[in-house]
């Protein structure tokens, strides 16, 4: 079925149109299996149109929802934050527990959707027309959404990581941008001793951000095999992180702020904190969030664990997935697929969103586009190289959402207090694995 | 019954009986609509919960009934235990630190020789009808020791105050919020309590030429040994639920507070960021039973006592 369907897409070619005539006639054995009924039984479905509730707080997803309108009038898309990140998911759970007021379509990041699928609470969404759509977005982002054979969402942005640096401050003490995480320990010191109040970065302990790093420095803590999972958080790359960290933890060169706090974009903007190591979505949230950093702010590669390198990895970025209670699957998948793989894929990054699709990534109205904010340059360029040298072959834990929720509870301690980050790591692993072992997983 | 008495006896017995029987069902009526709310907001969700906290909800393997294995499992729960301990701790601090400023402030206002007693009264009371949530981000705001008043104050006396969110400080902390907003609130009960002392008894203390000190050693707290037994048991609630103030605290102390930092936020935690609802039914259970007859062995030892 899904090859046959994914045959037929590729001939009727990416489109709304085409994804929505399959998912009208899905299941449906025998149907006359050229590209011109599949567009007839699209208008059908089109016509009859209906409303979708999407669950997503991406903000360039309200101009999206406003053209699909436009565009198939017979439909009504309602928009609503549920809620950022952990907040979101806690209450789609809980919708999904209670089997009411569940969306059709929802935005969950990458290092969730395994928890999702693996509970069977999102569509394998590959016989809607998923499976024809290998060659549109990148390869990170498209092995994301992908478990045991099934596509459980599409890719909406992706997060590729780079160094985010504050020029003013680099130039004042005339410390050079660190090209590898050793240079960025001396810069750390260099800054710190110049101005006390001023650090190369904050951290107070960031779940998301460790486990990017690790896998920058070629760690692969978590191995999921059906339901069998290893976690080693004390493999060569998490430790060569731990190694680095705690020097900065130890000399105090981090700013306990939390991310997305009031200090932190006030740090952000008087200079107080120079650096963010951070996903490429990152641009538009400077733009919005720290307007006084106007002008001040660059893009540089991230720094490397071994000089000359250039391997990256990704921080965030989501996914659009069908929850398994919508009832109206599918013209979920039609929003979603026009969202991420049709136009609005273009709107978005138009709206500075970082693509997840391979068309906009090298497109060089993209690539070559000069950012007022970051003093003209063509940030785009940086970002979409890191996109291509993500280290392959990570995979999130199937209860990543868990694990990351007691992260300060463990590793959180080395941060606050003399247990050393290799310490809390081990106790990071110990509970996330009698976790899984309690789940129903064989860990370790 | 009918065969072997009179023909009066029985007829009347059987209008008594009746008679007895429609009172007992029309008490039942009148008490039917508390009845039907207790039982649904009440009866249901225990019954609910105690249903729940024996099955066990797996991503693999799906849902089955497990008997008292969650029971056995908490019991041995280190996490669990410690947070019982933290909120054990906060109870004998905290609690009696409160209750203490509370009674001063009520003995204060009821002394009579105040001024501005009314202003007075309303000003401690004012914290209580400021939300907890609010409160709590209020405070989180002055502990910070980076952009806070804390922080403020290190930077212009040029101190270096230990960190009021640091694992260290945060219970200590915590303790400060809950008193500020609780000292009003039991000030108010012990307060009304002294009020309805009869002012005869004031009179004769005072041609006994009792002391003001006498006064309320013999008479004023005797008198209120109610409100403060009433008083203890409520904090004693309140300390073994504490959840807003570290839930709140936990957005800006991550670190130092933890998701198990008291069998509350155990509790959240395990339901709403780990989907154990079956295992946080359990704790919630176990730490309603500790609480009751930790409440009850506190008024039973209150009352005798008073007796």
């Amino acid at each position: 079925m899904n090859t046959k369907h994914g045959r037929l897409l590729r001939a009727v070619a990416v489109s709304v149109v085409a994804a929505l005539a399959l998912a009208a006639c899905g299941g449906s054995d025998g149907d006359k299996s050229s590209s011109t009924g599949g567009a007839a039984d699209v208008k059908a479905a089109l016509k009859k149109g209906g409303t979708i509730t999407v669950w997503a707080w991406e903000p360039t997803l309200t101009k999206v929802v406003k053209d699909f309108e436009a565009e198939h009038k017979n439909v009504t898309v309602k928009l609503v934050n549920a809620g950022t990140g952990n907040d979101q998911y806690t209450a789609l759970q809980n919708a999904i527990k209670a089997g009411k007021g569940v969306p059709d379509v929802a935005q969950i990041e990458y290092y969730a959707l395994p928890q999702f699928s693996l509970a069977k609470s999102v569509t394998d969404v590959s016989s809607y027309g998923a499976s024809g759509l290998d060659k549109t977005f990148t390869p990170g982002p498209w092995a994301s959404v992908q478990q045991a054979g099934g596509i459980y969402g599409l890719p909406m942005d992706s997060g590729p990581m780079a160094l985010f640096y504050n020029k003013t401050v680099f130039d004042k003490y005339g410390v050079a941008v660190p090209k590898t995480w050793d240079e960025y320990v001396d810069a750390a010191r260099k800054i710190h001793k110049a101005d006390p109040k001023a650090y190369i970065a904050n951290d107070a302990g960031d779940a998301g951000f460790t486990t990017s790093l690790i896998w920058q420095a070629g760690g692969q803590p978590f191995k999921v095999d059906g339901d069998k999972v290893k976690i080693d958080l004390s493999d060569a790359g998490s430790k060569r992180f731990a190694d680095t960290w705690q020097k900065l933890l130890d000399e105090k060169l981090l700013a306990p702020t939390p991310s997305w706090s009031d200090g932190w974009y006030k740090g952000l903007a008087d200079g107080n904190i120079a650096t963010l190591t951070i996903g490429a979505w990152m641009p538009a949230n400077l733009e919005s969030g720290v307007k006084a950093g106007a002008g001040k702010w660059r893009v540089a590669p991230m720094p490397q664990w071994d000089a000359g390198a250039n391997a990256t990895s990704e921080n965030g970025g989501s996914s659009l997935a069908i929850p398994t209670a919508s009832k109206n699957k599918a013209l979920a998948y039609a929003f979603m697929d026009y969202a991420t793989a049709g136009q609005g894929a273009q709107t978005r990054v138009d709206a500075g969103a970082f693509p997840a699709t391979t068309k906009q990534i090298s497109d060089p109205a993209f690539v070559d586009k000069k950012s007022a904010y970051f003093g003209g340059q063509e940030i785009n360029k940086v970002l979409a190289a890191s996109a291509a040298d993500v280290v392959k072959g990570w995979s999130y834990l199937p209860f990543q959402v868990y694990a990351n929720s007691i992260f300060n509870d463990t590793v959180g301690k080395a941060y606050v207090s003399k247990t050393s980050l290799a310490d809390g790591l081990a106790d990071w692993q110990k509970k996330s694995a009698s976790y899984g072992d309690q789940q129903g997983f064989t860990v370790n | 019954m009918v065969a072997t008495g009179s023909v009066v006896a029985p007829a009347d017995k059987v209008a008594t009986s009746s008679r007895h029987f429609r009172r007992s069902w029309a008490g039942w009526g009148f008490l039917a609509p508390f009845a039907v709310v207790f039982a649904l907001v009440f009866l249901a969700p225990i019954a609910y919960s105690i249903y729940l906290s024996l099955f066990q909800d797996r991503l693999i393997g799906g849902n089955s009934f497990v008997g008292a294995d969650n029971y056995n499992q908490a019991l041995q729960d280190p996490a669990f235990w410690e947070s019982v301990r933290r909120v054990g701790l906060f109870l004998v601090v905290q609690v009696p630190i409160m209750l203490f400023l509370a009674l001063l402030a009520a003995l204060a206002i009821d002394g009579g020789r105040l001024y501005g007693a009314s202003l007075f009264r309303i000003a401690i009371f004012l914290p209580y009808a400021v939300p907890a949530v609010v409160a709590t981000l209020m405070w989180g705001f002055m502990y910070g020791s980076q952009f806070g008043l804390i922080g403020s104050i290190n930077d212009s006396l040029g101190l270096s105050l230990p960190d009021p969110l640091g694992p260290k400080w945060v219970l200590a902390s915590i303790g400060n919020i809950v008193t500020w907003e609780f000292v009003g609130y039991n000030m108010l009960i012990f307060y009304s309590a002294l009020r309805v002392i009869p002012a005869s008894l004031y009179e004769a203390a005072a041609i006994d030429g009792a002391s003001e000190f006498r006064i309320i050693r013999a008479i004023k707290l005797p008198a209120i040994r109610g409100a403060l037994v009433i008083a203890t048991i409520f904090s004693i609630i309140g300390s073994f639920q504490l959840f807003n103030e570290p839930n709140i605290l936990h957005y800006v102390a991550k670190n130092a507070i933890n998701t198990q930092y008291t069998p509350n936020m155990y509790a959240y935690s395990l339901s709403f960021s780990g989907q154990q609802y079956n295992y946080s039914a359990t704790i919630a259970i176990i730490m309603g039973l500790l609480t009751m007859v930790i409440a009850y062995t506190v008024q039973l030892r209150g009352m005798r006592k008073a007796l």
